[in-house]
């Protein structure tokens, strides 16, 4: 009946007051294996879907299976944690009631066991507890599982140690002083020194938790950067595995968040090189903390942003922008744009011939952009175009920009048309100053006198030469006029 | 007596001589009297006018004096304006030499160094040239990592703090367990199977293009309703995958030829602007291969040469009328210019006449009784009414006073 009822398991959604009433009984059976398979049913039931989980935790088998794992053999151990990871990992007061009844202690002393599954299965339950909220975190750490799962990262099986690592990284996730607890235990080192394992899943873990780490403040990223990951994380970024130069590219974007000095050192290993290579061998979500964390270099000091010009990001920033379907990636590139462009007039030219702006202006206008998008492209588009005197970029602003944006064009054009001839000559054959005298503004506003100083450098026919109308006021003068009688 | 005899012979003689000599002086007082005026009143008018030389010349002279001190003294306050001036752009212009030598070299030497800015942006871009192809082995991105870090200890200023890990050598690459040309071998292993993957996609969506834009082409071939196509037989338990590809296409449509757009050439705009500053209204010359138009027309040059003369008018329209006037005031104009003094002299006998002259209000205000008080009591300024229109009784007066000490009772009265 117990083999029957485990093969059925997976399929039996409802009648579950049956099936607890059913299975209890069984857990308490004197045959070994019968109790193993019967915990292995309910962790199977449990997994499947969250109210199947609450009747285990309403049927009051956790303190039975808690109670038991302490004395069994390991089969049971195994099967038992499953069941707790099973019911914990749907919500955080299922999570609760499962540390309410006791379990974290008995957890903690499973990973101490021998049996690599045993270790796995509780690593694995600690983990899923802890990802939930701080509290939960706080006390699955109050527990003393962190030293234990520190060791069994050390430890040679592979899915041990991915298991480990990932709780660790769930651990860490929610706070600096959960954070600052397992760098405590030292961490850190094991965890750098498995970056680079072949395995990929596990690499993933391991930079998944380094980054959960170094997100929270300056030091711990100190932390993590002093134990020498770079070089070693920009190989990372060269992986087949998708998730890995995601998680790389995450943990070296929380890094380079904070002060001026991380960046640094990031440019200085060449990781802006890396991550643009990395951000153009991938498509969609695995973009974006690469874009992001060229954003946050770019936005710490010029000498920075120059830094992330030279190692050829912007042709791929405007290619992400350009391409990328999803709004929010495009919004994070078009920031990450204006952060480079902002700085000086060299900055805004190497963004502006690119021919980025144009798209960007077509973004901040289409009505399908979603609002973040527009705001970030504006805000680009404007401190990008405060610094830029690119003037053959700024040309097709002046035809299809909206008011406020033209506003800032005009002015660009007032403040380099007086100093440079060439550029005057360009302005007038191109039918620049065509368009500008097409422009209304109202009298004596910001636009006006921009203007009236675009007007001053011309010659006075020039400019009625193009000023609309002229050519009707010359017929009239051709009407009007009286030649004289021969 | 015989005197008296003579003398009365002579007596009618006398008379009628003196009668003809006092008339015949008559005739000539006038004339002398005439005469005698003149001679005066000439002479009296060149004494006064070598009067009035006299005086226009000591006047000039006195106005001559006081317009030389004013003008001195003006003179003398644009000397030391222009003095004060020179000596302060002087010493704007010292002090701008020494600002400049100062602020370039405490720019170079605290804030920013350029050629370090330099140095540093090319080692970063050997750096990433280093990572970009590390399919070469790690060992030479190492030896990069300490090149950079050896270059920007060189020339060590605060502007950039080091990280001191990037001086240790890179035997901290633990876990490495490859030897370094079987990696390289293995990349480049993989590399070529992802070319050749590549490849073959290419291939299949050429392919595909291509039967889609057959299928574009041969579109009509598709079943109706009516008469089943090629693809779609009867006999066949369903139709031809090309009949799929038919219904998903596209019908292509033929290219219409483009059409040319000539330049129109506005060689007409060249001879209607005939004001000789206009500008062309295009840059394009007229074609050179005109051909000639029907018709004994006379040689465009000439015509044009009619058409563009200069205008040459008579002398008395070349100078307007009033020139004279004009001219005279041009003069006042330039001397106006140069006067130091703006104040007229005023003579003497004027000097007290300053007084603005106020007249009488019994003299200035209108004869008779005002109006104002007995007819009207708006005020007589009209800007000072609320509206335009003129004030209406709208309630009715009641005569509560009419009657007011013409009834005979006493009731209410004080007594």
């Amino acid at each position: 009946m117990h083999s029957f009822t485990k093969d059925q398991s997976p399929w039996i959604p409802n009648g579950k007051e049956g099936v607890m009433s059913l299975l209890r009984p069984l857990l308490l059976d004197v045959v070994p294996t019968i109790q193993q398979t019967a915990a292995l049913a309910l962790g199977r039931l449990a997994n499947y879907n969250g109210d199947l989980a609450e009747a285990v935790v309403k049927g009051d088998i956790l303190p039975q299976l808690v109670y038991s794992l302490a004395e069994q053999n390991r089969f049971y151990k195994k099967a038992a944690a499953f069941v707790l990871r099973a019911v914990g990992k749907h919500s955080p007061q299922l999570a609760q009631a499962i540390v309410d009844c006791g379990a974290l202690d008995t957890l903690v002393i499973c990973l101490e066991d021998f049996d690599p599954g045993v270790k796995e299965a509780a690593a694995w339950a600690l983990g899923y507890i802890a990802r939930h909220n701080a509290e939960l975190s706080q006390a699955v750490v109050d527990a003393g599982a962190v030293p234990l799962l520190v060791l069994c990262i050390q430890e040679p099986e592979i899915a041990l140690k991915r298991i480990a690592a990932s709780a660790l990284s769930d651990i860490s996730k929610h706070s600096p002083e959960l954070a600052q607890t397992v760098v405590d235990v030292g961490a850190i080192a094991h965890l750098a020194q498995m970056i680079l394992n072949p395995d990929s899943k596990l690499k993933r873990q391991v930079l998944s938790a380094l980054s959960q780490i170094a997100k929270h403040s300056v030091d711990l990223a100190e932390m993590v950067v002093e134990a020498e990951i770079f070089p070693v994380v920009l190989t990372c970024l060269k992986d087949k595995d998708d998730y890995v130069k995601k998680n790389a590219s995450t943990l070296i974007r929380e890094i380079a968040k904070h002060t001026p000095e991380l960046s640094q050192l990031i440019v200085n290993t060449g990781g802006v090189a890396a991550v643009t290579d990395c951000i153009g061998s991938c498509k969609g979500n695995i973009r974006l903390p690469g874009i992001m964390m060229l954003g946050y270099v770019a936005a710490h000091s010029e000498n920075l942003a120059m830094a992330v010009i030279v190692s050829k990001a912007v042709p791929q920033l405007s290619v992400c922008l350009s391409e990328e379907p999803e709004d929010h990636i495009k919004a994070a590139a078009a920031w990450a744009l204006g952060q480079i462009g902002r700085h000086t007039p060299e900055h805004a030219r190497a963004v502006a011939v690119t021919n980025t702006l144009p798209v960007l202006l077509s973004l901040y206008m289409s009505t399908e952009s979603s609002e973040d998008l527009q705001t970030k492209s504006k805000k680009a588009i404007k401190s990008i175009l405060q610094k830029c005197t690119y003037l053959p970029a700024l040309e097709p602003f002046l035809y299809d920009a909206p008011p406020n944006i033209l506003k800032h064009v005009v002015g660009q054009f007032s403040k380099v048309l007086p100093y440079d001839s060439k550029a005057r000559r360009l302005f007038v054959t191109s039918g620049g100053l065509k368009k500008v005298q097409e422009i209304k503004a109202g009298p004596g506003s910001l636009l006006q006198e921009y203007i009236n100083s675009i007007n001053s450098c011309y010659p006075e026919e020039i400019v009625r030469y193009y000023s609309p109308g002229y050519s009707d006021a010359l017929l009239q003068r051709v009407d009007s006029y009286q030649p004289l009688a021969n | 007596m015989a005197t008296l005899a003579r003398l009365q012979a002579r007596s009618t003689f006398l008379v009628h001589q003196y009668y003809f000599r006092n008339s015949a002086v008559d005739v000539f007082r006038k004339k002398e009297y005439d005469a005698a005026v003149k001679i005066q009143s000439w002479f009296r008018g060149c004494q006064i006018r070598a009067y009035l030389r006299y005086l226009h010349r000591v006047a000039t002279v006195i106005q001559k004096c006081w317009r030389g001190y004013l003008g001195r003294q003006h003179y003398q306050l644009i000397v030391k304006l222009e003095f004060c001036t020179m000596k302060m752009n002087l010493y704007n212009a010292m002090a701008v030499r020494i600002q400049k030598r100062w602020r370039g070299y405490r720019i170079r030497k605290y804030c920013f160094n350029y050629f370090y800015l330099k140095e540093y942006l090319k080692a970063v871009s050997e750096t990433n040239d280093a990572i970009r192809y590390c399919y070469q082995g790690f060992a030479i991105l190492d030896e990069l990592c300490d090149h950079t870090a050896w270059r920007l200890k060189r020339k060590n200023t605060t502007l950039f703090p080091v990280y001191s890990m990037l001086n240790t050598s890179s035997h901290q690459m633990c876990g490495f367990s490859m030897p370094g040309n079987l990696r390289h071998q293995e990349a480049l292993e993989e590399f070529a199977e992802m070319k050749e993957r590549e490849e073959k996609k290419a291939d299949l969506e050429r392919e595909e293009k291509k039967r889609d834009y057959q299928a574009r082409k041969m579109h009509y071939l598709l079943s109706t309703k009516q008469i089943p196509g090629i693809y779609n037989s009867p006999f066949r338990k369903d139709p031809d995958p090309w009949e799929l590809r038919l219904q998903k296409a596209k019908p292509l449509i033929s290219q219409r030829p483009k059409v040319k757009q000539k330049r129109d050439v506005n060689i007409s705009n060249q001879l209607a602007c005939t004001s000789a500053r206009s500008l062309p209204q295009s840059e394009i010359l007229p074609p050179i291969d005109r051909k000639q138009c029907q018709g004994p027309f006379r040689d465009i040059t000439e015509v044009l040469e009619q058409r563009y003369k200069p205008l040459e008018p008579t002398l008395w329209m070349a100078e307007p009328i009033n020139e004279l006037k004009m001219a005279r005031e041009e003069l006042r104009k330039q001397e106006w210019m140069r006067n130091i003094n703006d104040n007229m002299f005023l003579p003497f006998s004027s000097y007290h006449k300053n007084k603005k002259y106020i007249p009488l209000m019994h003299s200035s205000s209108k004869y008779g009784p005002n109006s104002y008080g007995s007819q009207h009591f708006r005020d007589e300024n009209p800007k000072k009414w609320i509206c335009d229109k003129d004030f209406q009784t709208v309630l009715p007066s009641f005569d509560l006073f009419s009657k007011y000490g013409k009834l005979y009772s006493k009731a209410g009265q004080i007594i």
